[in-house]
């Protein structure tokens, strides 16, 4: 198959699914028993309906599906200069994916161990990231909806907002102040004698986790926060009546309740971590391998479009499998985390 | 030390901590913007200055950045409300049948690292520039605005969507009976009702937009934005001017909250007022349009 063939059917793919659900609808009242419902132009209005329909479309449409249908399919196509696109050598080909796999056709290893590498640390630690903003942000949570009172609540929302605004870049360049050979942590430690030589936070990448656990902590208070605040006190309070201790309560009473907002908290951070790209710019040391910086790289070092596109399909590829998993495991639906 | 008293020590130590790792980077960065040393440093505090705020001016990039950040951010605004009211809307009409495959396109977005979002705006355009012979859409500031939208779109239908929750539909049967056309109950009822959430999503939307940085370094291509010229100036070496930045966006961010939070105060006032006008109403007094 031809790519310019494969665009076609891309470009018809969302007009066909559109139409299938409109036939049906369609149908569906031709048939329907029961008190009829006005058509959607005749609930709407003439002028509301078209700006409806062609708000979402363009939106759904335009701005979300084929976007992400296009990167794929560039994925699948070889790296060629613009004048030979079209060519007979212009056909899908997997080469993008080995080349994640296996590295370069000249190089001698049998993997190509840096990317498989900074992609399985980026997943893992962006796991362990979001379990360990998890736990900090728990106890803040519970203490707003059901410890603090009104006035001191106000103030706490407004203080936990306020850093948000701060610019992502900006939050990184004050981990790097702080971490930095000559920063502020290196500077006090040689001040008071613990340690001769400056450590280097950096070049470790504890100025990078460290940094990626502050980024996002915001999106893990407010879903806990909200659901939390939902749990009538009064369920609470019979627990501790007949005598529950307190961890009981919380396991068997405040965190069964807490799942929806556990979960979109998760997902939430999860997905900003793993696709942070600020941080391990600012933060990275010369040898850290956080992968959003290999795609980047793919693009604008390599200028390699097909395999940036490739390596940025794998990312969301592994970002819709945690997501999933993590509705598996707290056995909700999409719908109950995005609220 | 009873146990009651010891547990409440343990919750302000722990507040503390909390509020310390919030905002103790911060407020070391801040202590660095006024600090004459040219690394920012903190300590030894070596002399006050406000140098480091006149260099900010003077760096043409970031002026330039500036403005082209504040230019989507307005068209972000202009293209996310209505586009995220509409799909609030839609969701609420839409075939029960098409429902779930809707909501998980439209909420996708919000699922999706910033950085492919960027990359499929740029691809997607690129093609459909070349193919279409309109080179003037592949251009840095309408593929930020597109992307940037795609994703902001979707926090505004949320917001929408809550509030929508709350709206009583006897409201608008009462106005269609009274014989108002459906166009004129949109914007008497509807609108009028949504503007709490019209403020908020304007709002949240302008602020990611202006602090983007993930999906606006793909989709600027050549140009520049505040985030990207800042990007650029972290990588290439610090200096305090940086932090100078930092504690001016802080200043103006909590100016713009106070300001938001007095509007929505005001917003509340209005409605309790109006409320208070409506059970008046109810009571029997008659109610004269005004």
């Amino acid at each position: 198959m031809k790519p310019a063939l494969g665009h076609q059917i891309i470009l018809f793919l969302p007009v066909a699914v559109v139409a299938v659900f409109w036939l049906s609808s369609i149908v569906e009242r031709r048939r329907g028993g029961g008190p009829r419902k006005p058509g959607f132009v005749a609930r709407n209005g003439p002028v509301i309906a078209t700006y409806l329909v062609v708000a979402v479309a363009l939106w759904a449409v335009v701005m979300i599906v084929l976007p992400q249908l296009f990167m794929v399919e560039l994925s699948f196509r070889p790296k060629l200069p613009p004048a030979r696109v079209g060519d007979p050598d212009d056909v899908y080909t997997l080469e993008n994916y080995r080349y994640f796999l296996f590295g370069s056709t000249t190089s001698t290893a049998s993997w190509n161990s840096v990317h498989i590498n900074a992609f399985i640390s980026t997943i893992v630690i962006s796991i362990l990231i979001t379990i360990f903003d998890l736990v900090i942000c728990y106890p803040l949570a519970f203490y707003m909806a059901h410890v603090a009172r009104p006035a001191r609540l106000r103030m706490l929302l407004l203080l936990l907002i306020a850093p948000y605004w701060v610019n992502e870049l900006l939050r990184a360049f004050a981990f790097r102040i702080i971490f930095a050979t000559s920063g502020l942590i290196n500077r006090a430690l040689m001040a008071i004698g613990a340690v001769a030589e400056p450590i280097d936070f950096l070049g470790r990448d504890i100025g990078l986790y460290a940094g990626l656990s502050y980024a996002y902590l915001l999106l893990m208070i407010f879903p806990l926060y909200n659901t939390i605040e939902n749990l009538e006190r009064a369920q609470i309070e019979a627990a501790r009546d007949l005598g529950a201790p307190w961890w009981r309560i919380h396991r068997d009473i405040v965190l069964p309740f807490a799942r929806p907002g556990i979960a979109s908290g998760c997902t939430l951070v999860f997905m900003l971590t793993a696709g942070a790209l600020a941080a391990p710019l600012v933060l990275g040391g010369p040898r850290s391998l956080w992968f959003t910086p290999i795609v980047y790289d793919r693009f604008y070092q390599a200028f390699n479009w097909p395999q940036g596109a490739a390596y940025a399909f794998i990312l969301l590829l592994a970002c819709i499998a945690i997501v999933l998993a993590v509705l598996r495991l707290f056995r909700l639906s999409l719908g109950e985390i995005t609220r | 030390m009873s146990a009651a008293c010891a547990r409440r020590w343990l919750i302000r130590f722990y507040l503390v901590l909390f509020f310390a790792w919030l905002f103790g980077p911060l407020a070391v960065m801040g202590v660095t913007a006024f600090n004459t040393s040219a690394y920012p440093q903190a300590i030894p505090f070596e002399g006050f200055t406000l140098d480091w705020f006149a260099a900010l001016a003077r760096d043409r990039d970031l002026v330039y950045g500036l403005e082209n950040s504040l230019r989507i951010g307005v068209f972000v605004v202009l293209v996310s409300v209505p586009v995220g009211l509409a799909g609030a809307l839609v969701m609420q009409q839409i075939h029960a049948r098409a429902r779930s495959l809707y909501y998980l396109v439209v909420v996708s977005p919000v699922l999706t690292p910033g950085v492919i979002i960027g990359i499929s705006t740029v691809i997607f355009w690129r093609d459909l520039a070349t193919a279409a012979g309109a080179r003037f859409l592949y251009d840095g500031v309408v593929l930020t605005v597109l992307g940037q939208s795609s994703f902001i779109s979707a926090w505004c239908m949320l917001i929408f969507l809550s509030r929508l929750q709350r709206f009583d539909r006897a409201i608008e049967e009462a106005a269609l009976d009274l014989g108002a056309g459906r166009t004129r109950v949109f914007f008497d009822i509807l609108l009028p009702f949504l503007r709490p959430a019209v403020l908020s999503a304007s709002v949240l939307a302008f602020l990611s937009s202006f602090e983007n940085y993930n999906t606006t370094t793909f989709a600027i291509l050549a140009d520049k934005t505040l985030t990207t010229v800042l990007a650029g100036r972290t990588r290439s070496g610090a200096t305090p001017a940086i932090s100078a930045l930092a504690v001016t966006i802080i200043a103006v961010t909590v100016a713009g909250a106070a300001v938001y939070e007095v509007l929505k105060r005001r917003e509340t006032a209005r409605e309790a007022a109006g409320k208070r006008a409506a059970v008046r109403t109810e009571a029997g007094e008659v109610l004269v349009p005004s």
